[in-house]
């Protein structure tokens, strides 16, 4: 028995269940993000904060020291866009007669009681809306896309239900700890909205069913609060505003995310956006290069897919493909350079991509810098979700969330040696596990 | 000193640009259509049609367009297109009035280009027809490479597409779909009745909806405290319709159903601006005429459907003659490419005459829309919307050789021709570097697991 509890304390660390050591980095190169990068430098690391980090600051008695020789020391990547760490939700259940949009609500919207059992019939019926649902009561640290995106440098994300039109609010987590309870550093990062279709037989079935329902829900929550206000202020008299939950889920939202890819859609989007006169971001965003000064003179903020649109692999290799995909397919990683260069503030998100960092090295490939590419997966995203007091750089008293790399983050491989959460070291498993690349001629 | 010289140089050069706004052509067969035709010159500046005639004087700076003998007509104007939108029907209700194409253009479409090739300068962009009551319509100029909201076609009167029917009583089958077996996802209506009962619901509510603002608006006036009421967007349009600001365009077939949609509007005090494909409007061509209605029609496409069988390719002359505002409409991307031929079989069919023909695809559409002070004949101050023809538009050997939009070429038969080659390279080296990209990939990454492979 005693044995066991040796056993288990061992294993704590690792873990992250007790308070984390106290670690100090030495003698590495340290890209702060937020200032200017140091040659040489030490980081220390003290109940999972950034409690010093200098040139010329002495390793604590009490710490765990890594020589950094050889090593670099980046703020732990933040992926601004996903549902990471929400396990991916069982088929909707049989009376999922929405349609594509993935049923009801996967992550327990429930349809509205006078409508149980039939398709919706107009904006009134709220289909395909869940804003109430907060990913922050959804996440779990064991999830399986958590340490796989942690191994590759990531050390935050920002997740979002799925699932419907409105499918919920975000929260910004920490990529360790079991639960909500230890990953969650904010839960309320903004509503996300899809153009998702209810189908033929129920509302929205198009487009423009999408977007007008869109319109009339905003229109509706602008009323539902006006008319609360009203109502509060003396209730004798007036009638009671029939409480929604769908318009409180709507006015808890700071932001709302919305989707543009093409040129086009960007223009639209913008538009519509500011019509509706709530604080919105855009992503997906690969056609982002033709539109860079369109969002630029809009102010928007941009979040760009790292899965950049690539043919079928098992396509006919006689096919031609139209212009209009040839051209996105190349000119897509060309989307984050543009966006820097006409000053547009936008953060990268990996949208399950099968190599981040391959991705990555193809818009800088495409003339995006390197201190641009790191800035968009770190300080960007922490800044426009409203935690750049928290992490994104590293900086003394900000959250312990750092990458340590051997050599260079945006190599060709680049080996990370240790990410550190909240201050506890994970070290991913070494490169040479991966199979070797077969070279066929 | 040299600065400032080139800095004048660069300004004359700014102006010569200005000046080059104008544009003549000469020496062209000129069909006005609200006019005799003659043989002329047209001076074009800033986008409108600056002066015509015999004899012009060609401004100093001018860019010339010389016609050689070629017809030049007024921008053809497509009554009824789907083209241009990222969606046409939103079928899931029977009265989807909340819904407008505006929010879906797509200028990318290249149904847009192969349109202007075949003369079209302004397009009439409807919601489909699978409702009784379906979503709002956008007139667009056909101004390829522009954006959605500079398609737009500026200061045209709002409009909205009705259907009779067939396609609006479609209810959906118990038997498939997702919610098999039940009768819940079944729509109503399943009849013409139920189409006509449907309109009048929709246009009873919506009457309620603008007593209920007007009720506020009282109240609010007087100085008391109310809650406004709840802006409907489906509501919203229709009491635009019960005040005659916007158009109503009806999809329509047989004649009972348009004498029922008549007895509907002037029940409700409302006009019908337009019945489209109305295959039976010549057995009714008084009682639309009476009501004040146009017509925009199919030249000889019938019998794809029941309500289809009636048709004649006399109609559009029988309801012209009986004082029908009519037009011929293409509600296909393929036919709006070759309108001047569909209005030609109008003289074959019903003898119009030549310049009848031409007014059936410009300046009655134009009228139709309310645009004809803007567009749809050649005259001084209108829009210059041209289309230059190697023949007469009237015969089918005619091709256009140049389209105009505001004065802008937007498509040039030469220039296209020219550039076919280069685009073609164009496309190859893209291919070439796709191919390449890959194949690098590949080797860096092995190929692809057999897991990832979908099973064929």
């Amino acid at each position: 028995m005693r044995g066991l509890v040796t056993f288990v304390f061992a294993l704590t660390p690792i873990l992250g269940q007790a308070p984390p050591p106290v670690v100090a980095i030495r003698n590495a190169r340290i890209v702060t993000v937020s200032g200017p990068a140091m040659a040489k430098g030490t980081v220390v690391v003290r109940n999972g904060l950034i409690t010093e980090v200098g040139e010329n600051v002495p390793a604590p008695a009490d710490a765990w020291v890594v020589d950094g020789e050889g090593l670099t020391v980046y703020p732990g990547l933040v992926d601004a866009m996903g549902s990471i760490g929400i396990p991916e939700a069982a088929p909707a259940a049989a009376g999922g007669f929405s349609g594509g949009g993935g049923g009801r609500n996967a992550a327990g919207a429930l349809p509205a009681p006078n409508q149980a059992g039939l398709p919706a019939r107009g904006p009134e019926d709220r289909p395909l809306t869940s804003t109430w649902v907060r990913a922050a009561d959804l996440v779990r640290g064991n999830e399986r896309r958590v340490e796989a995106l942690r191994n590759s440098g990531f050390t935050s994300a920002v997740s979002f239900p799925t699932g419907g039109i409105f499918t919920g609010q975000g929260a910004v987590i920490n990529l360790a700890g079991e639960n909500s309870s230890r990953m969650v550093l904010d839960n309320s990062a903004g509503q996300f909205v899809t153009l998702a279709r209810g189908g033929f037989t129920a509302f929205p079935g198009s487009l423009m069913g999408t977007l007008a329902y869109i319109r009339q829900v905003f229109l509706d929550a602008d009323h539902y609060k006006k008319a609360k206000e009203l109502y509060a202020k003396a209730p004798q008299g007036l009638e009671r505003p029939a409480y929604d939950r769908a318009l409180e889920g709507v006015l808890e939202s700071k932001r709302f995310l919305m989707p543009a890819v093409r040129g086009y859609e960007i223009d639209r989007m913008i538009r519509f956006a500011k019509e509706m006169g709530v604080p919105t971001m855009f992503y997906g965003l690969h056609e982002g290069y033709k539109a860079a000064p369109l969002l630029a003179k809009s102010g928007s903020t941009a979040l760009v897919s790292l899965k950049w649109p690539e043919g079928a692999r098992d396509r006919d290799p006689d096919d031609v493909d139209s212009m209009k995909d040839l051209e996105l397919r190349e000119n897509a990683p060309s989307t984050p350079a543009a966006l820097a260069k006409a000053g547009v503030k936008f953060a990268l998100y990996s949208d399950g991509s099968e190599s981040v960092s391959r991705n990555i090295r193809r818009a800088i490939q495409k003339g995006l810098s390197t201190d641009d590419a790191l800035r968009a997966l770190t300080l960007t995203p922490a800044e426009i979700y409203g935690v750049a007091d928290r992490i994104g750089s590293i900086e003394k008293g900000k959250i312990a969330n750092l990458v340590v790399v051997k050599g260079d983050l945006f190599a060709e491989r680049p080996q990370i040696q240790h990410v550190f959460v909240d201050g506890v070291r994970y070290d991913p498993p070494p490169p040479a596990a991966a199979a070797k690349p077969e070279v066929t001629q | 000193m040299s600065k400032i010289y080139s800095s004048f140089l660069l300004a004359l050069a700014a102006a010569g640009t200005l000046r080059a706004q104008v544009i003549v052509i000469q020496n062209a067969n000129i069909l006005p259509v609200t006019k005799p035709g003659f043989k002329g010159s047209v001076v074009i500046e800033n986008g409108k049609i600056k002066e015509m005639g015999e004899k012009v004087v060609v401004p100093a700076g001018a860019q010339v367009i010389e016609a050689n003998g070629q017809y030049l007509m007024p921008g053809i104007i497509d009554c009824h297109s789907h083209i241009a939108a990222d969606a046409i029907n939103e079928g899931s209700v029977s009265v989807s009035s909340m819904v407008g194409i505006e929010d879906v253009l797509n200028p990318t479409d290249i149904s847009i280009y192969r349109g202007l090739a075949g003369g079209v300068t302004s397009s009439n962009i409807l919601h489909g027809s699978a409702n009784a009551i379906g979503g709002k319509c956008t007139l667009i100029k056909m101004r390829w490479g522009k954006s959605a909201s500079e398609m737009v076609f500026e200061g045209a009167k709002p409009s909205i597409k009705f259907a009779l029917g067939e396609n609006p009583k479609r209810r959906g089958s118990a038997g498939s779909g997702p919610l098999q077996g039940s009768a819940g996802n079944l729509r109503y209506p399943a009849t013409r009745m139920g189409v006509e009962d449907v309109i009048r619901q929709a246009f009873n509510d919506a009457k309620i909806y603008q007593a209920k603002w007007q009720e506020y608006n009282a109240k609010t006036a007087k100085g008391e405290v109310a809650i406004p009421p709840r802006r409907d967007l489906k509501l919203e349009p229709l009491v635009e319709v019960l005040e005659s600001k916007r158009f109503v365009h009806a999809h329509s077939y047989r004649a009972d159903e348009i004498l029922m949609l008549l007895r509907v509007a002037d029940d409700y005090g409302f006009k019908i601006r337009t019945l489209q494909h109305v295959l039976e409007g010549y057995k009714v061509a008084k009682e639309i005429a009476a009501h004040g209605a146009g017509a925009s029609t199919f030249s000889d496409w019938w019998a794809y459907k029941v309500e289809a069988f009636d048709a004649i390719p006399y109609n559009a002359a029988i309801l012209t003659k009986k004082g029908v505002l009519t037009s011929i409409n293409s509600d296909s991307a393929d036919v709006t490419r070759r309108l001047n031929t569909e209005a030609a079989k109008a003289v074959k069919y019903g003898g119009l005459t030549e310049t009848e023909a031409l007014a059936l695809i410009t300046i009655n559409p134009a009228k139709q829309l309310a645009v004809e002070s803007r567009v749809g004949s050649i005259e001084v101050g209108k829009d210059a919307d041209l289309v230059l023809y190697d023949k007469h538009p009237l015969s089918s050997y005619a091709v256009a050789q140049k389209v105009l939009v505001d004065g802008n070429v937007y498509f040039d038969r030469m220039k296209d021709i020219e550039e076919r080659g280069k685009k073609e390279l164009v496309k190859k080296q893209m291919i070439d570097r796709a191919k390449e990209q890959e194949r690098l990939q590949q080797k860096k990454m092995g190929p692809p697991p057999a897991g990832a492979r979908r099973p064929a």
